[in-house]
């Protein structure tokens, strides 16, 4: 298991927000948390990289025990994110922005460097085209490419992805979906939180149901999502 | 009101002009201060008034140590050298108050993720002990029994009255502009402040940490996943305003010469003023505002008499507001670049 999650509890003040979640990720995996929301897969992953106290519960990332550390020795670990929202730094233009996501990375000198940003840019042509344009000024789908390919600078071993498919056009989604494809393709272990359930579950190796703090089903993508329950509840009927 | 006779003692526009630069660069040295801790943490630092007289008395006490206390008035020339020693002093010293202050009056409540109005009461609880400690530094010294040893510092007995350095720089007029001796003072002050500041804006635009800065303003919690050490950030910040505020107080001490314990608070209430009038959380508002307050509240003066000086400074604020609220460049850190 490249990524653990042991027992996993959080609370925002008295409330709890997940309570004893537990679940892994294998290397070169897509693993998905679907769920209503509120269900706590945004606060999971929060806590995965660091921005939540955890009450309860362990964090085990490629072997080491990360429960406690701060958020920037996770990245450092290679532990990245596109945060709920894209949490692009609207000040900040395209290419500033990729920068921040090397910010840990002492090699940006380097033709590795390069390959890196020339990845991120066969990823998403559309950043090409605008590496001098102020983050903020950008559509929302190219905010979401660029938060994607932001979070891939940092050479991750795992990256967190929340809601890439947010407010997005449904011609942009099948897109977004085809490039996380592509990111495990090449090499990276992608962790995935989905409000759109059928097209995550598709491609999941695992994926797991959250339900008000908790998982409450796991397996096989394809399986969840040939479900009868599943399905009634996560996917709207038919898929 | 015969406006005629009013701006007939107006008549010297360019000496009020570049007299008004040369403060007005000191205010946007301090300004900051205000403005990159309000981009960072979004709170007013109340007590960098403070932070900037610990720098004036830094300046004073190099010159006793490294000249005595004989009054003597010197040209900038024969005064430069220990005027060097007494600037890198300065930073030192208000950099290290302003760590301090970070450490002790900020982080706790940070960390505990308490509302910006307690860390503002913290801020100006902070600024009354620091000045007031200031003021009492004869009866620190006394715990030690060294308050007679360290006369010439702490001034047993007269510490809350003015210290002043006993080195005066003579100004020496360079050229006139406009009937006004623009001196050799005047010039390094302006030059000096303004090259701080662009040292500033570059290294915010630049280099990595930089970045790391603006991440945090524009976005802390994105800034977190992407490595940054925010804590760092914010230390860095505090820093950096500490060494603004030290070069300011150099600045200061060049032209008025003494100080006292709460010397800090006009200062700081103007420089806070040009930071809110330039558009808080941002670096070349603090910049404009500075030398723009500089200038109206001399024009002010030049008008209506030296005693409306505030009175124009803090009319001018509030009109600026109404008609741009975020202030002339607008607010926050990022959004403008610097």
């Amino acid at each position: 298991m490249l990524l653990e999650v042991e027992g996993l509890c959080v609370n925002y003040g008295h409330i709890e927000a997940i309570r004893d979640i537990s679940f892994g990720v294998e290397e070169g995996t897509i693993t998905t948390l679907i769920g209503a929301n509120g269900a706590g897969k945004t606060t999971t992953l929060k806590t995965i990289s660091g921005l939540r106290p955890v009450r309860a519960g362990r964090i085990v990332f490629d072997g080491t025990d990360i429960t406690h550390l701060p958020p920037y020795e996770r990245v450092k670990m290679g532990l990245s994110q596109s945060p709920e929202g894209r949490g692009c730094f609207p000040g900040m233009t395209v290419r500033e922005n990729l920068d921040m996501g090397a910010f840990v990375r002492k090699d940006t000198r380097t033709p590795a460097y390069q390959q890196d940003l020339d990845r991120v840019f066969d990823l998403f042509p559309r950043l090409s085209e605008r590496v001098n344009q102020m983050a903020g000024t950008m559509s929302g789908g190219e905010q979401q490419m660029l938060a994607m390919g932001r979070a891939l600078m940092a050479r991750p071993k795992v990256v967190l992805l929340d809601e890439p498919s947010m407010g997005l056009a449904p011609k942009l989604i099948a897109q977004i979906f085809a490039i996380i494809d592509e990111i495990r393709a090449q090499g990276t272990t992608v962790l995935l939180v989905e409000q759109n359930a059928a097209q995550a579950l598709k491609r999941s190796d695992s994926a797991h149901i959250l339900e008000t703090g908790r998982i409450i089903r796991s397996g096989p993508g394809r399986d969840l999502a040939g479900d009868a329950s599943v399905k009634a509840a996560y996917l709207g009927g038919d898929v | 009101m015969d406006l005629g006779a009013l701006f007939g003692s107006f008549d010297n526009f360019a000496s009020f002009t570049v007299g008004g630069l040369v403060f007005g660069a000191i205010y946007a040295l301090i300004a900051l201060g205000y403005t990159m801790v309000y981009g960072v943490l979004q709170l007013i630092n109340f007590a960098h008034s403070e932070v900037f007289m610990f720098g004036t008395f830094a300046v004073a006490w190099i010159f006793v140590l490294l000249h005595g206390t004989s009054d003597v008035s010197w040209s900038l020339g024969k005064a430069l050298p220990i005027l060097l020693v007494a600037f890198v002093a300065a930073m030192i010293v208000s950099a290290l108050v302003a760590l301090l202050l970070e450490r002790v009056a900020y982080r706790p409540l940070i960390q505990k993720n308490a509302p910006k109005l307690i860390a503002l009461i913290s801020a100006i609880g902070a600024s009354f002990a620091l000045s007031e400690a200031m003021g009492l530094r004869d009866r620190f010294a006394g715990w030690f029994g060294l308050d007679h040893k360290l006369s010439n510092y702490v001034s047993p007995g007269a510490a809350r009255d003015v210290y002043s350095n006993p080195v005066s720089i003579q100004p020496h007029k360079l050229f006139e502009i406009g009937g006004y001796a623009v001196s050799d003072v005047d010039i390094v002050i302006i030059v000096a402040a303004l090259l701080m500041m662009f040292a500033l804006d570059q290294f915010v635009r630049r280099t990595r940490f930089g970045r790391g800065i603006r991440a945090v303003a524009q976005d802390p919690e994105s800034a977190s996943l992407m490595g940054v050490n925010s804590t760092r950030v914010v230390q860095v910040t505090f820093l950096i305003g500490g060494l603004m505020a030290g070069a300011a107080a150099t600045l200061y001490m060049m032209k008025i010469g003494s100080t006292r314990q709460n010397a800090g608070f006009i200062l700081g209430v103007k420089a806070f003023t040009a930071a809110v009038m330039g558009g808080i959380g941002n670096l070349r508002g603090a910049l404009l505002g500075g030398l723009l307050l500089g200038i109206m509240e001399n024009w002010g003066a030049a008008v209506f008499g030296s005693e409306w000086r505030d009175v124009v400074a803090f009319v001018l604020l509030v009109l600026i507001l109404l008609v741009r609220p975020s202030g002339l460049l607008g607010e926050a850190l990022g959004k403008a670049r610097a």
